[in-house]
């Protein structure tokens, strides 16, 4: 490397943007092709400034759309090189149709997207609408719910996705806001000790390499298209391994221990939220509280990888609870939420079968605070000792107005 | 400077080592492959080659065989400038880094689109690619429609033209709206080569992709491609329909430098009537009842304007 090393103290005091920015930075990215969007703007410029400033020795492509910073980072990486980007909300929308085609491929791009909803109304604020949207694109999927996972999960995407088994994109999910503009204290590894963690990067069918010509993204009709899609599905499940390989390499340099699922106090639980990103933080206070002041015995779950969706390792953690709420921060758009079926899906063929209900919350950055979810552990209760769901399938959360509610049990 | 060939006459041209295979899927007579064989033989240097969705990318990497024996790519239908931008932007890092030996010759970066990719859909990529000045050469095959998902109308379909989705009928004579100029709008946007080439013009041609691939920056080139069978001739007919093309000036030979320098390359002996132009492709069959011949009168006075400005732009030189 020829960039200058930024000295970086013990404790710094990052954002959630930051901490990207200083992950593809000690990453050495080659090219980042961009595209502004809040609240993801300022990993971005963040980086732009590293540039500016003689820090960083890649390439930064400032495009003219979302979808086309896809394009620029899927050619860029085709050609043999780290590539990443930052997006959300309308940005990732825009991206859709590349993250399919990039995945198929198997071009390893790190994408860090700060999680924002989506249109219409417009709104600039937190929930997982843009994580939902992206679901079913091949993309490995990490959750962070603080800037120093944020930090720490964006370094560790490089590394699981450039593995030679995997060779798949991935996203590193944060919180729009929660995360991305809140100052934190983050323990920044060294920059050498961060790059001999991600370590160089391994080139594949390179179009660069000129001895081996390569033709990339070419079409299929029924008789291969299908293989190739089986190929693509066994390499994202067998990341799963890799995830937790890496994790436990990322422990060893970091003292920091990350697993393919979270849980806060669910061994003993009777009822559990289960949830994604910041949401976990603000459960983990409520379970104590509540323990506390009523005896109820709660507990907080959160899958680390929301794809592939660990679901076994889920379910394990899951089988002495009586009764969860499923926590979805996105517009159902008919039907219960996706984290809802993740789970019921896990659970549905083991022995423990809890009662499992679907609240849909926080949409557009709308706060959820600790007495909320302590009231959620006290209704939970209620149902889990009397065998049976108080009220509808799912629930709007918080909802101003008439209490909304649906699918009957 | 680019390693070029020296290219002395058809017969040494054709027999030219290959770097697109003949193992393609396209329709016979079909000036694509055409078009692509003479750009990739008018060079030695290393290339990467991207392709828009179309009848060229889907005709020619079909999984398990490919007829690129080059570095290729296909992503999308609209962004095959940007995958090209990519890749560039990623040669100069690696060269930087020296993880590319710095010595080893420059590559050189080509993107191939239909025109339903370059006027229409991909146009917004394509020009934020050349503001940003990435060195590529960005190739138009312009066969005037969509040909790949059956022969839709694009922005590049010229008046009175019979298409799918504006057919020809009782009360229509088809598309109603004049070709996009698309050398003006790439020569405006700073790109230092913008050119016009046919596939029957060979010479002329060769020598316009040999100055884009010496050229520095982003250039644009909109190469006639006839189609057979969407133009509806013969696919032994494919050169004698281009021949009618340019000798008609429906299609004139030119290329634009820095944006002022107004070069014309092609002056035919004897001008063709547009008519003749028009009579040999089914496509235009209909502008011959007489309701509509005045589409035909209107679209000579075009050509005869066109020609008269694009004169007056050599040799005034602006
Ligand atoms: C986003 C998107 N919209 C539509 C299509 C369908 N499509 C594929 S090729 C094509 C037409 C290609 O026409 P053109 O670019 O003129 O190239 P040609 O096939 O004529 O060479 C269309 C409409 C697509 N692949 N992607
Ligand atoms: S439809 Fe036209 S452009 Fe497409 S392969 Fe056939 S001749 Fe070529």
């Amino acid at each position: 490397m020829n960039s200058k090393q930024m000295e970086l103290n013990k404790v710094e005091v990052w954002d959630g943007n930051t901490c990207n920015a200083q992950a593809f930075r000690q990453a050495a990215v080659d090219v980042l092709a961009a595209y502004p969007i809040t609240p993801s703007t300022n990993t971005v410029e963040t980086y732009a400034s590293f540039h500016a400033n003689g820090y960083v020795d890649g390439e930064i492509i400032m495009v003219e759309s979302e979808h086309a910073a896809m394009s620029g980072c899927v050619g860029a990486g085709a050609a043999g090189g780290r590539v990443a980007t930052a997006t959300s909300s309308q940005g990732c929308a825009l991206m859709v149709e590349v993250l399919y085609q990039c995945s198929g491929m198997r071009i390893p791009v790190v994408l860090c997207l700060v999680n924002r909803a989506l249109a219409a109304p417009l709104n600039v604020n937190g929930d997982h609408s843009d994580m939902y949207l992206t679901r079913d694109a091949g993309w490995i999927q990490l959750d962070s719910f603080n800037a120093q996972e944020a930090y720490d999960l964006t370094l560790c995407s490089f590394k699981i996705g450039e593995h030679k088994d995997v060779r798949l994109p991935v996203i590193s999910n944060q919180d729009g806001f929660l995360t991305s503009h809140t100052a934190q204290t983050v323990r920044p590894l060294s920059d050498k000790v961060a790059y001999d963690f991600v370590g160089d990067y391994l080139q594949v069918n390179a179009m660069l390499d000129f001895t081996n010509p390569v033709t990339h993204g070419v079409q299929t009709e029924h008789d291969w298209h299908f293989e190739h899609k089986a190929k693509q599905h066994a390499a994202l499940m067998g990341s799963l391994f890799v995830v937790e390989e890496v994790f436990e390499e990322f422990e060893k340099i970091s003292g920091r221990k990350y697993n393919l699922v979270e849980s806060y106090k669910v061994e003993d639980a009777d009822v559990v939220i289960v949830c994604l990103g910041t949401t976990y933080e603000t459960a983990m206070i409520a379970v104590d509280a509540i323990r506390e002041e009523t005896g109820i015995k709660a507990g907080v779950l959160a899958p680390r990888l929301f794809r592939p969706f660990p679901l076994t390792q889920l379910a394990s953690k899951l089988q002495n609870v009586k009764a969860i709420a499923c926590m979805d921060r996105s517009a159902p758009g008919g039907t219960v939420g996706t984290l809802y079926n993740e789970v019921a899906g896990a659970l549905f063929n083991t022995q423990a079968r809890p009662i499992l209900k679907n609240l849909v919350y926080g949409l557009g950055g709308r706060d959820i605070i600790v007495n909320e979810l302590k009231e959620i552990f006290v209704s939970l209760n209620e149902e889990a000792k009397n065998g049976k769901l108080n009220g509808k399938i799912q629930t709007l959360h918080g909802v101003r107005g008439p209490e909304l509610s649906f699918y009957e049990h | 400077m680019s390693n070029q060939k020296v290219i002395k006459n058809l017969k040494t041209f054709s027999t030219a080592a290959e770097r697109f295979e003949g193992s393609h899927v396209l329709c016979p007579g079909c000036a694509h492959s055409i078009i692509v064989r003479e750009v990739l033989n008018a060079t030695n240097d290393n290339l990467v080659v991207s392709a828009a969705t179309g009848c060229l990318e889907v005709c020619t990497a079909i999984y398990p065989h490919t007829s690129w024996d080059c570095s290729w790519i296909h992503i999308g239908f609209e962004n095959a400038s940007t995958a090209i931008a990519g890749a560039e932007t990623m040669n100069k890092v690696l060269r930087k880094k020296g993880r590319i030996d710095p010595s080893t010759p420059e590559p050189k970066f080509v993107t191939f689109g239909g025109d339903g990719a370059t006027y229409d859909i991909g146009f917004q990529w394509i020009s934020g690619c050349f503001e940003r000045g990435h060195d590529f050469m960005y190739i138009c095959l312009d066969n005037e429609v969509y040909a790949n998902t059956g022969g839709q109308r694009s922005s590049s379909t010229p008046i009175g033209s019979s298409t799918t989705t504006a057919p020809a009928g009782s009360t229509s004579y088809g598309e109603k709206r004049n070709k996009k100029d698309m050398l003006a709008i790439m020569a405006a946007h700073g790109s230092p080569y913008v050119a016009q080439v046919a596939p029957n013009k060979w010479k002329d041609m060769i020598k316009k992709i040999q100055t884009g691939f010496d050229t520095k920056g982003p250039v644009f080139i909109n190469a006639m491609s006839a189609c057979t069978t969407e133009w509806k001739f013969q696919p032994h007919e494919t050169i004698e329909a281009s021949d009618l093309a340019v000798d008609s000036l429906v299609f004139p030979l030119y290329e634009i430098i820095d944006g002022t320098e107004l070069n014309i390359t092609y002056r035919p002996k004897n001008i063709v009537p547009v008519r003749d132009y028009l009579a040999f492709q089914p496509r235009f069959k209909h502008l011959f009842k007489p309701e509509n011949e005045y589409i035909i009168e209107e679209w000579q006075k075009r050509v005869d304007a066109k020609w008269e400005y694009l004169q007056k732009r050599e040799e005034a030189r602006v």
